[in-house]
């Protein structure tokens, strides 16, 4: 089923949404970057926006752990909660949000500091941690789950920028997944690892579905493809189409999403 | 409902340009072949039905090369949507057009022996029953090049006239059979000649059904079928 520019909760009708944005619309000073968009997101789903440079899905997704705020002139309107609650409201602590809705970037950005430090830092300025031992078996348990263990227990205490590329952004998911997000932003997490890093942070992905609402910014759409369950078409600051991965790319409803994927935009 | 806009990337054009001739000319020759293996049949000429059958390999290649061609589109342009379903659809027409040829070459090797037996009546209405399904073919594959979803419609209709020859001539075959048993080696022959023409029917039908899933995306749900012979001879009729 494809639907458009309405919730999508008659998509996934059984599944309550982790985080919901309606009628959202992001300003830079006169610019309108997004126009009224609403989804859902579920842990259940991997949620892609795909669409050409500029068409505001990274804007969008900004909007979502409220980082547009850092940018001067940006503006945005419309709701957006995180389970009920309005992540824009005056009671809501940004420094938590942004621990309850965790991001990855397009490059690795490891602190300067040990590869353990790199996953301390977040528990420990959040408290999560009580005593040493509390804080290894968080650290133990983020690299765990990023799939990184194996590769880097024996060098816990050598810094983060000393791994290869794909481990340092399995280190930045270590990292998000530290101080147990419940939301995971991801803006192009791949697009500059070789392939067989990609893989493994596409694996990855597929196996934190489930425990967390991931969101995944990509321009590669066999990406989108192999990692999302629900896709949605971004184009001029307008969310075009939205629908079951499956269906958007093998059989579209709207002509702008089908030039796009075929490769036919422009 | 032919795509209005080119790929970004030319090159990518010229390959499905190139997919869309290699059937087309796979089709051009089952039309061929078809039509010259009845009038082989027809004339008794067992010279042209032998050359039928020798043409059949022309066929083959060019599935060989409508197959090559749509794995490497697929390995490496990654087609998404109504492209992937178009290059899926000419790979699955180019076994079906390839499997029609075989058919022809089996009407000429029949053709080249009921030559030498003495002719029966009910051949004459093969001729009649090979130009449909050659105009079928001929129609389903522009319905496929112009991704034209009436036209491939329309030739799965068609499917109907084809099943109604054939039940026809089992009919008069089986009553000639049985007041002439000495005929029945050439009339079994013909009836098998008029079941190859049959299943070409079937064939093309379901080629336009490839069509439809090519261009919209969703299947044709019922398909005409009254080639009733199967259930002729029922256990209330014997």
């Amino acid at each position: 089923m494809n639907i458009m520019n309405i919730p999508p909760d008659r998509v996934a009708a059984t599944v309550v949404p982790k985080m919901t944005a309606r009628n959202v619309d992001v300003f830079y000073g006169a610019k309108q970057a997004v126009k009224n968009v609403s989804i859902d997101f579920s842990r259940e789903n991997v949620t892609a926006f795909i669409g050409p440079s500029g068409c505001g899905k990274s804007s969008f997704l900004r909007c979502f752990n409220r980082m547009n705020d850092t940018i001067a002139g940006a503006r945005v309107s419309g709701e957006i909660r995180l389970d009920g609650n309005d992540i824009y409201g005056s009671d809501m602590d940004v420094v938590q949000l942004r621990a309850r809705v965790g991001m990855v970037f397009q490059k690795p950005n490891p602190f300067p500091k040990s590869i353990f430090e790199n996953i301390a830092y977040g528990p420990r300025i959040h408290g999560l941690a009580q005593s040493k031992a509390d804080m290894e078996v968080i650290v133990e348990s983020a690299l765990r789950r990023a799939g990184l263990w194996d590769e880097v227990k024996d060098r816990l205490h050598e810094s983060g920028t000393a791994l290869s590329g794909g481990q340092q952004q399995r280190l930045c998911i270590a990292r998000t997944i530290a101080v147990d997000p419940e939301v995971i932003l991801m803006d192009e997490p791949c697009s500059a690892l070789d392939p067989i890093a990609t893989a493994k942070i596409e694996e990855l992905i597929d196996d934190l579905r489930g425990r967390y609402a991931i969101v995944i910014v990509t321009h590669n759409m066999q990406q989108a493809a192999r990692v999302s369950q629900r896709t949605a078409f971004f184009h001029l600051g307008s969310m075009v189409e939205y629908g079951e991965t499956s269906m958007i790319f093998t059989n579209p409803v709207q002509a702008r999403t089908k030039d796009y994927i075929t490769g036919r935009y422009g | 409902m032919v795509e209005t806009t080119a790929h970004t990337v030319k090159s990518f054009d010229d390959d499905i340009a190139q997919l869309r001739s290699i059937i087309s000319r796979m089709g051009g020759l089952c039309e061929a072949q078809i039509a010259a293996a009845v009038d082989a049949l027809v004339t008794r000429n067992v010279e042209a039905a032998a050359r039928v059958v020798a043409e059949d390999k022309r066929i083959d290649v060019l599935e060989a090369e409508a197959e090559a061609l749509a794995v490497r589109i697929i390995a490496l342009r990654a087609p998404l949507a109504g492209d992937l379903r178009e290059i899926v659809a000419a790979l699955k027409i180019a076994g079906v057009l390839e499997r029609i040829g075989d058919y022809a070459k089996n009407i000429a090797k029949r053709a080249g022996t009921l030559a030498l037996a003495p002719p029966i009546g009910p051949a004459v209405i093969v001729p009649e029953m090979a130009r449909v399904v050659i105009s079928m073919i001929k129609d389903v594959l522009d319905a496929f090049v112009d991704r034209d979803v009436a036209l491939a419609r329309a030739v799965c209709q068609r499917d109907r006239g084809v099943d109604d020859f054939y039940n026809s001539l089992f009919r008069s075959l089986l009553t000639f059979m049985m007041e002439n048993p000495h005929y029945i080696t050439p009339s079994t022959h013909l009836l098998f000649v008029a079941k190859n023409l049959e299943r070409i029917g079937d064939h093309a039908t379901s080629v336009g059904e490839m069509v439809h899933f090519a261009v919209t995306g969703e299947h044709i749900i019922d398909r005409p079928k009254s080639d009733d012979t199967a259930t002729y001879f029922s256990p209330n009729q014997v």
